[in-house]
C-alpha cells in the first residue's frame, strides 16, 4: 500500500512568539522549528503500517525550502520518500488553500495513494480544517482524531474520541484519517536513519508542475489582526473565616465569573 | 567561513535533545541523588547508535563527523553531565583509541560491540601519585610467555566499576633503566583486575568513578594496544580529542545553567518587581551568554580542525580550559541569580554547580592546558 503522509512545521511550542505588528505575522527570527507533533504520530503510525504489511511510505508537506529539515527528519524516522510542495506565501492561515495544493498534487502526481495520514491539526494555527477538506476534495472517506488504526486488505477500521466515549469507525480505502496523541508512541530517529536520510534527495514540487495557478490558490481569508493574548489577571484571595468564604466563592462564581 | 551546522548536523542535534529532554532529564534528579549508573539510558543511546559515532560502520559502528559527535555530548550534558563524561569516555577515548591504535583482530573483537553499547569502555591513566604527570607510572606491566602481567593501583577511573573493558596504561622497561608506556584492552574479567573503591565525589554522582587494583592480572599479549613502549601516544592523542569532548558537555551544563537563571529571574519578584528588570541580574545574563557562545564556538573551531584533518591539539587543550572555565563560572552566576533557594538541593543549579567543578579537573587540569597552550606558542616563536 502506498502511504501518504502530510506533514507541517511549526515553531516549537516552548518558543516564545513574537508578533510583528506591521505585517500582521508571526517573527520567525529566533524561532525554533519542529514537526508538528500530532504530524509525528501520523509519520509513526504510517512507519508501523509498513512494517506490519509492506508497502511504501511517502512524506509531503506545503511550505518553503526551510521546511526541508522536517522532510529529512521523517526520511530519518524511515520514510521512503519525501517531496517539497513549494509554497513561497508566508502562513496564511486557510486550510482550504492548502488544502486544494495537497489534493492537487494527490491527484496529478501521487494517484496511487492508499492512505492519507494526516495530524489531527497543527498546533499553532489549530483550525483542523485541512484533512476533511483534502478528503472532501477528493471525495474520500475521513476519520478524524484517531487513537487505534487497523487495516486489512481494502478496509479499515478507526477508533476515534468523542465526547466522554469511543467511536469505532469502518471505512474503506482509500481513505484519510488524521493523528490524535495516543495513537502511538513516535521513535526517535537513529544515526542510522540520519545517514541514510542525508543520501536522500527531496524533490520540489512548484505550483507550475502541479497546474496550479495564482487564482487556484488565492487565500478566501483575510488575517485583520494577530495579538497575543492578554496577561493572565492575578486571582483573587478571598480572607474570610472557611465558612463565609465559600459562601462568597459561590457568589462569586454565579454573579461575577458566572460559571454555575 | 561557514557558522551554520549542516542539516544532519541539526537534524542529530535536535534529535539527542529530544531524547534527552522526553527520556532522560525527568530521571536525572533520583540518579544523582542515588548514585545509581545510568544504564538503561546507555543501552537506549547504543540503540540510537550515540555510542558508535567514533567507529565507521565496518565494525558496526555509527561514525559521524567529529562536529556531530560534539554535538550529541554537548545535548547529553545538558540533561545530565555525568551521562556525558560516560558517553564521551566511551566514544572519544575507548572505542577511539582502538580505533586509531587497535590491530585488525582487536577491532573485530571489541568494536562491533562498543558501537551498540553492548559493551562499556572505560580509559585508565591516572595513579594515586601521577595524574598529569603521565611519564611516572608506578603500574609496572612484564611479558611473561604469552601473557603480560600488571601490577599497580589506577585510581580515578570514570565508569571504572561498570565497564567491560578498559584502555590501562602500565610502564614498562624497554631497556635497563629506560621506562616507556605500555598501552592495554583489559577486559573486566582478566585473572587479578579489581575494580575496589567507588570515589564519594561532590559531583556526577551517577558517573561511579573506581580505583583499579591490579594484582599480577594477566592480559594476553595481543591486548597490548599499540605497539610495545609506545603507550604514551595513545594516550596524549586520545586525549587530545577527549578534550573537546570534555569542552562541550562544559558548554552543554552552561547552557542549562543559562536556562534556570532566566527562568528563575523571570519569575522571581523582588521589591514589587521581576529580578530580571534589575540591571545587575540582566548583566549576568548577558555575560553568561557571551561566555558560553565564546566557549561554543572554540570547542567547535577545534573539533572542525578533526574534521578537516588538521592539528588540533593546541586549539583543544584552549577549548578546554575556556569552556570548562566558562561553565563554572556561568554555574556560579546562575546559582547566584537564585539566591538562597541556589543553595537548596530543590533546584537544579545547586547539582550543576558540583558537576561544573570536575571539568577543569579531570582530562587534564587548567593548568595542563595552560602548559599545553604556551608551549605552542613559545616554540612558534
Amino acid at each position: 500500500m502506498n502511504i501518504f503522509v502530510l506533514v507541517k512545521r511549526i515553531p516549537d511550542t516552548e518558543s516564545k512568539i513574537r508578533i510583528n505588528h506591521e505585517t500582521g505575522t508571526i517573527v520567525e527570527e529566533g524561532l525554533t522549528f519542529v514537526l508538528n507533533p500530532y504530524d509525528e504520530y501520523a509519520v509513526e503510525e504510517a512507519l508501523r503500517l509498513r512494517e506490519a504489511g509492506g508497502g511504501k511510505v511517502t512524506v509531503l508537506s506545503v511550505g518553503t525550502e526551510e521546511s526541508r529539515i522536517i522532510l529529512k527528519k521523517c526520511l530519518a524516522m524511515g520514510a521512503d520518500e519525501a517531496f517539497l510542495l513549494k509554497d513561497n506565501a508566508p502562513e496564511t492561515y486557510d486550510g482550504l488553500r492548502l488544502a486544494k495544493i495537497i489534493a492537487r498534487a494527490l491527484e496529478k502526481k501521487f494517484s496511487d495513494y492508499g492512505l492519507l495520514l494526516f495530524g489531527k491539526q497543527s498546533m499553532g494555527t489549530d483550525n483542523a480544517q485541512v484533512p476533511s477538506m483534502v478528503a472532501e476534495l477528493l471525495g474520500l472517506p475521513q476519520v478524524n482524531v484517531v487513537t487505534k488504526l487497523e487495516i486489512e486488505g481494502t478496509k479499515g477500521t478507526a477508533h476515534r474520541e468523542i465526547e466522554g466515549a469511543l467511536e469505532k469507525v469502518s471505512f474503506s480505502l482509500p481513505a484519510v484519517i488524521s493523528a490524535q496523541k495516543g495513537l502511538n508512541e513516535p521513535r526517535y530517529e537513529t544515526l542510522k536513519g540520519i545517514m541514510t536520510a542525508k543520501k536522500k534527495e527531496i524533490p520540489i514540487l512548484s505550483f507550475e508542475d502541479l497546474d496550479l495557478k495564482e487564482e487556484d490558490i488565492a487565500p478566501l481569508l483575510e488575517v485583520a489582526k494577530i495579538e497575543s493574548p492578554p496577561p493572565r489577571q492575578a486571582g483573587k484571595i478571598i480572607e474570610e473565616e472557611p465558612e463565609k468564604a465559600a459562601r462568597k466563592m459561590v457568589e462569586f462564581l454565579h454573579n461575577e465569573a458566572k460559571v454555575i | 567561513m561557514n557558522f551554520e551546522l549542516t542539516e544532519d548536523q541539526k537534524l542529530l542535534k535536535a534529535m539527542v535533545r529530544d531524547f534527552a529532554q522526553k527520556e532522560i532529564e525527568p530521571n536525572v534528579k533520583i540518579l544523582e541523588d542515588t548514585h545509581e549508573f545510568p544504564r538503561e539510558f546507555l543501552d537506549k543511546l547504543g540503540k540510537l547508535g550515540i555510542l558508535g559515532m567514533t567507529i565507521p560502520s565496518e565494525y558496526g559502528g555509527t561514525k559521524t563527523d567529529y562536529i556531530s559527535l560534539i554535538l550529541a555530548l554537548e545535548e547529553i550534558a545538558r540533561a545530565s553531565p555525568s551521562l556525558a563524561v560516560i558517553v564521551s569516555v566511551h566514544c572519544s577515548l575507548f572505542c577511539y583509541s582502538i580505533m586509531k591504535f587497535g590491530n585488525k583482530a582487536q577491532k573485530k573483537k571489541y568494536l562491533p560491540k562498543a558501537a551498540k553499547g553492548e559493551m562499556l569502555g572505560a580509559f585508565s591513566l591516572t595513579e594515586p601519585g601521577a595524574g598529569s604527570d603521565a611519564k611516572n607510572l608506578k603500574t609496572k606491566s612484564i611479558r611473561e610467555g604469552n601473557f603480560y602481567i600488571l601490577n599497580g593501583t589506577k585510581s580515578w577511573v570514570s565508569t571504572g566499576s561498570e565497564a567491560d573493558a578498559s584502555i590501562i596504561f602500565a610502564s614498562t622497561e624497554i631497556k635497563p633503566g629506560v621506562k616507556k608506556l605500555n598501552a592495554f584492552i583489559v577486559e573486566k574479567n582478566f585473572p587479578g583486575l579489581l575494580a575496589s573503591k567507588i570515589e564519594e565525589k561532590m559531583g556526577l554522582h551517577s558517573s561511579l568513578t573506581a580505583e583499579y587494583v591490579l594484582e599480577d592480572c594477566q592480559v594476553p599479549a595481543e591486548n597490548l594496544l599499540g605497539e610495545e613502549g609506545k603507550g604514551a601516544a595513545v594516550a596524549f592523542h586520545c586525549l587530545d580529542g577527549s578534550r573537546i569532548g570534555i569542552a562541550a558537555q562544559a558548554v552543554g551544563l552552561a547552557d542549562k545553567a543559562i536556562e534556570e537563571g532566566v527562568k528563575y529571574a523571570q519569575q522571581r519578584e523582588a521589591f514589587g518587581r521581576k529580578i530580571s528588570e534589575f540591571q545587575a541580574i540582566q548583566f549576568m545574563i548577558a555575560d553568561m551568554s557571551t561566555q558560553r557562545d565564546a566557549a561554543r564556538l572554540l570547542t567547535y573551531k577545534a573539533a572542525d580542525l578533526i574534521d578537516k584533518g588538521k592539528p588540533y591539539a593546541k586549539e583543544s587543550s584552549m577549548a578546554k580550559l575556556f569552556a570548562s572555565e566558562a561553565a563554572n563560572k556561568i554555574a556560579y552566576q546562575a546559582l547566584q541569580i537564585h539566591g538562597g533557594y541556589g543553595y537548596s538541593k530543590e533546584f537544579l543549579i545547586e547539582q550543576l554547580y558540583r558537576d561544573a567543578r570536575a571539568f577543569s579537573i579531570y582530562e587534564g587540569t587548567s593548568e595542563i592546558q595552560r602548559l599545553v597552550i604556551s608551549r605552542y606558542l613559545l616554540e612558534e616563536c
